[in-house]
């Protein structure tokens, strides 16, 4: 980052007078068969110029023919968004490009489909939503040339596969005050979008993409200040990266006695910054009006109740869910788990094994640090399994140990009998009595040790621990070693 | 002009269907007429004599199996350049869609082949179908069947000339201001606009979407509605395509017209010609002998139509024309960069009516603009449905001419926008409104030539309105008789 990058940064980190304001435009994909307008498949790397027709190459006579289904999408999303379902209509956002086949895009204008919701984000903080309406999306132009920048190619290939596939755009209100939170939101967004079956929410394939405005105030100001429109953000990585140097960009210039000119600003990820795309008075006149090819959109009641009936578990559920399962009020670091586990989607399994009896605080825990590192296999493991694997732990048949061995063998394997493989392993829990023996053998052979320890030194606890687990083999459960050589100082 | 083409394609149809004709001599009948007399006329910008051989031979062959080859049984016909046919050029008489060949058929088109047509070629329009007079055409003027030296209107000009001098039965057109009905009358063939949605638009090179409708040439009310029939119905691949069966267009022309409140408007008169206005008005006559309850009606809110018209359509065009960019099909002029290169497509691609047009709607749909046209024009549109609603609550029909003037002369009215506009000032107020209206042959003018005087009905009400031309037809054939027998005498 520049010098003036750095010191703009410490003006915002530092200092209390500037605020960021911040507001998303969240482009997703809708997970539909077919396209927008057309019977074409909608799928992701294909071939190129393999999923087309008349209707997404906007040959002449052709005609849109509205995808009902994006429409359920489009009407889940509202609904999980607390919008108000309305009835909408489509217009032509005209201007030139060659991706753009028919060189205009259908969209929605003045009367949106969704319109008015939130959003609410797991550290309690509400963002509103303006609308959330339904487009087409446009065809893909790679740049061929030696270095892959649009001004230095030779030539350009043009993939329409992407033509016509259906976006479900959310505007955000300028509700956002940090890169961090930003970050938050799309996240949840993102978990929302997977949870109403409308979007697979692959940022990495470009399913999800984010447009950030961006401006600064003073702290305490009422008015916004001008706003940047960030484009070419393509991860969160990117997405928090962007605004954080945007904002640092424009309170330099402001302290510096400049202002902010209206832009649309492209983030550049190898330079790490936001360089101009074009000004306020080179912005498109989209000559926007109303789509002469496609009828008023209506939907009744009953299909609106259907796409609302038809949402999932939304994130919100899923954590108030597994907190609940805790059955007292979670501790902060539970709080933290819960959120992870919900974000990575291994709650269901969490549930269904406490469902079967596991306990809920050693599945928490299990899950968080066990399940994670393994996500793909976690995700295909068998609730019962894993509850199995926990009431072992928790009956002390199996050390905290033993068991994370267990279950790092049933995630590598797929799946198994917890029990069969503890045996396998040997992993048999010593009985209380045995466990004394090995204890009292240990303090019999230590005996300077244990003197010292007898006199308060507790540090040598974990010299004695260490002893025992050496003389079982690791089948000592620590917890009970701490227990019988407490019982033997008194 | 060959007999076999000349007459209907009624009894053409039945003739092939009942095995006493072939589809082939049909055909090759048509292609040796066109052969004849396009070279003189122009009315054709591909004449498809291969493929339309081979259609025939295939309904031929379905009549031998003992299949029904369906009610236009090798029924040769000609159809706008701006009706996508697979692998046949389409161009809409645009440099801009050079070598273009649809990789498929229009709806209309695939309902015409499957009704047992056979498509013999694509007819000469103004470009896009923008103009009156067919002369807006990047391949040259199609000249008037009667006189060589008149334009035959437009801009279906090149169906309407085939149909009037008995190259083919039957045409297809598309009517977005009038281009149906106004080259019908100055052709002295019968042409109609449906209601908006009654036919599919799919496979219609868009001009202006909201006002464009497919509508049929023929020599007869009886044949007019019988391809009418074949071409209408339910699209679902058109969303604005009404949900709901084809008219029953043929079925009441037998039934006259005794109690049916016809209305003369004022506004569809006046302005005319004194020739045209005196064959409405012996028309009018002619229908309350028949038991018309015929009256005078004004609307004045017609007279707005012509403004609104010229916003709205040029700002639908300015939009659906945009895709002619040079990057996927078509002509392309190479530049150093894709917006030069657009630049220079469309530069040289369009004529200057199209870029006429596409400059206007620009400008009417711009920022800060769009209130004070496109906004204003639509809202004259909802006044003058609800005027229509007005009068249809007490009147059947309305009656007026089609076209000011019979046909006028080849570059007439080239130079001059306004005065050519006016062409459509009478058939621009049904493509508003959404109604249907067409176009009958009524007598001459003062020229010769032919007077076209127009029924417009209230939506869907297609039946009555083809109930009415057909009683005009038979008053018109009966003053022509009077008139032979005069002569004769």
């Amino acid at each position: 980052m520049s010098a003036m990058g750095t010191r703009a940064e410490r003006a915002v980190l530092d200092g209390p007078e500037w605020e960021t304001v911040v507001g998303l435009e969240v482009h997703s994909e809708l997970m539909t068969q077919t396209k927008l307008f057309c019977c074409c498949r909608n799928a992701f790397g294909d071939q190129p110029n393999t999923n087309i027709c008349p209707v997404c190459l906007g040959l002449p006579g052709s005609l849109p023919v509205l995808n009902s289904h994006a429409v359920e999408l489009a009407m889940r999303i509202g609904t999980a968004l607390h919008c108000e379902v309305r009835p909408s209509s489509f217009h032509r956002k005209n201007y030139f490009y060659p991706d753009m086949p028919k060189d205009y895009q259908i969209s929605q204008y003045d009367e949106p489909i969704n319109v008015g919701g939130w959003l609410q984000l797991p550290d309690g903080s509400r963002v509103g939503i303006v609308r959330a309406h339904l487009e087409e999306d446009t065809g893909k132009t790679t740049h061929q040339g030696e270095t892959g920048r649009i001004h230095a190619a030779d030539y350009a290939l043009v993939d329409y596969n992407r033509a016509g596939v259906p976006l479900v755009e959310i505007v955000s209100e300028p509700d956002i005050r940090s890169a961090a939170q930003a970050r938050l939101y799309v996240t949840e967004l993102r978990a929302v979008l997977v949870a109403t079956g409308a979007s697979d929410g692959r940022m990495e394939e470009g399913s999800l993409r984010v447009d950030a405005n961006v401006s600064v105030r003073r702290v305490g100001a009422g008015a916004y200040g001008t706003r940047c429109e960030i484009k070419n953000l393509n991860s969160l990585r990117s997405l928090g990266r962007a605004i954080e140097y945007e904002a640092a960009r424009q309170v330099a210039l402001v302290e510096s006695g400049g202002a902010v000119a209206q832009e649309t600003r492209h983030w550049d990820e190898h330079a790490g910054r936001t360089v101009p795309l074009r000004s306020k008075e080179e912005a498109f006149d989209y000559r926007y009006f109303p789509e002469p090819d496609l009828v008023p959109l209506a939907p009744d009641a009953e299909w609106q109740a259907r796409a609302a009936g038809a949402i999932g578990l939304l994130p919100s559920a899923r954590r108030e869910r597994l907190a609940g399962l805790i059955g007292r009020a979670p501790t902060p670091q539970q709080v933290d788990q819960v959120h992870v586990l919900v974000g990575q989607g291994l709650d269901d399994l969490v549930v269904a094994a406490v469902g079967q009896g596991a306990p809920a605080d050693l599945a928490l825990v299990r899950a968080t640090n066990e399940l994670a590192a393994d996500l793909d296999a976690a995700l295909a493991l068998d609730p019962a399994t894993f509850g199995r694997l926990v009431e072992m732990e928790a009956q002390g048949s199996l050390t905290a140990t033993q068991s994370k061995a267990v279950l790092a063998e049933l995630l590598a394997a797929g799946g198994g009998d917890p029990a069969a493989i503890a045996a396998e392993k040997g992993f048999e829990a010593l009985s209380e009595s045995s466990l004394a023996a090995v204890v009292r053998d240990v303090v019999d052979a230590n005996p300077e040790e244990w003197a010292r320890f007898s006199a308060g030194e507790d540090k040598l606890a974990g010299f004695f621990t260490g002893q025992v687990m050496r003389a079982t083999g690791g089948k000592a459960d620590g917890k009970a070693i701490a227990a019988e050589l407490g019982r033997l100082r008194r | 002009m060959t007999p076999a083409s000349d007459e209907s394609a009624l009894a053409l149809a039945e003739a092939v269907r009942g095995g006493e004709r072939t589809a082939r001599s049909a055909v090759d009948a048509a292609l040796e007429a066109i052969a004849g007399r396009d070279p003189e006329l122009h009315a054709f910008l591909h004449v498809a004599a291969d493929e339309a051989r081979a259609s025939a031979d295939l309904v031929d062959e379905t009549v031998r199996t003992g299949m029904d080859p369906g009610p236009l049984a090798g029924v040769p016909i000609a159809l706008k350049d701006n009706l996508c046919t697979r692998g046949i050029p389409t161009t809409c008489a645009s440099r801009i869609l050079e070598g273009w060949r649809p990789p498929y058929d229009a709806t209309v088109v695939r309902r015409l082949r499957d009704a047992g047509a056979v498509v013999v070629g694509k007819t000469n329009l103004d470009e896009f179908a923008m103009g009156s007079s067919t002369e807006n055409s990047c391949a040259g003027p199609t000249h008037h069947p009667l006189d060589p030296s008149r334009v035959p209107g437009g801009s279906s000009g090149g169906s309407a000339a085939a149909v009037a001098a008995a190259l083919v039965p039957l045409g297809l057109g598309s009517d977005t201001g009038g281009s149906v009905r106004q080259p019908a009358a100055l052709c002295g063939v019968v042409g109609m606009k449906p209601t908006y949605g009654v036919v599919s638009r799919y496979g219609l090179v868009a001009f202006a979407s909201s006002l464009d409708q497919i509508g049929p040439f023929a020599r007869s009310v009886a044949d007019a509605a019988l391809l009418l029939e074949v071409i209408a119905g339910h699209d679902p691949m058109d969303s604005t395509s009404l949900d709901r069966p084809a008219p029953k267009a043929g079925r009441s022309l037998e039934a006259g017209v005794d109690g049916l409140r016809v209305g003369v408007c004022d506004e569809l008169v006046d302005d005319t010609a004194p020739d045209v206005c005196r064959r409405v008005r012996e028309a009018a006559e002619d229908l309350a002998k028949a038991g018309a309850l015929v009256e005078e009606v004004s609307v004045p809110e017609i007279r707005l139509g012509l403004s609104a018209y010229y916003l709205i359509a040029p700002a639908e065009a300015s939009s659906n024309l945009a895709r002619y960019d040079g990057v996927r099909y078509g002509l392309r002029v190479d530049a150093p960069d894709v917006s030069a290169m657009n630049t220079a497509t469309r530069t040289a691609g369009f004529g200057p009516e199209v870029k006429r047009r596409i400059m206007l709607g620009t400008y009417a749909l711009s920022a800060g603009y769009y209130d004070a046209y496109y906004g204003k024009a639509q809202r004259v549109r909802t006044l003058l449905i609800r005027a229509f609603d007005r009068v249809y609550e007490h009147l059947d029909v309305l009656l007026g001419a089609t076209a000011p003037t019979t046909a006028f002369a080849i570059g007439e009215r080239v130079a001059d926008p306004l005065t050519m506009y006016m062409s459509d000032v009478c058939t621009i107020p049904s493509n508003l409104s959404g109604h249907p209206a067409m176009s009958v042959p009524f007598g001459v003018g003062d020229d010769g030539l032919p007077v076209g005087v127009q029924v417009l009905a209230p939506a869907l009400c297609e039946e009555r309105m083809f109930q009415v031309a057909a009683a005009l037809e038979r008053a018109a054939a009966a003053r022509a008789g009077a008139t032979d027998k005069e002569g004769a005498r």
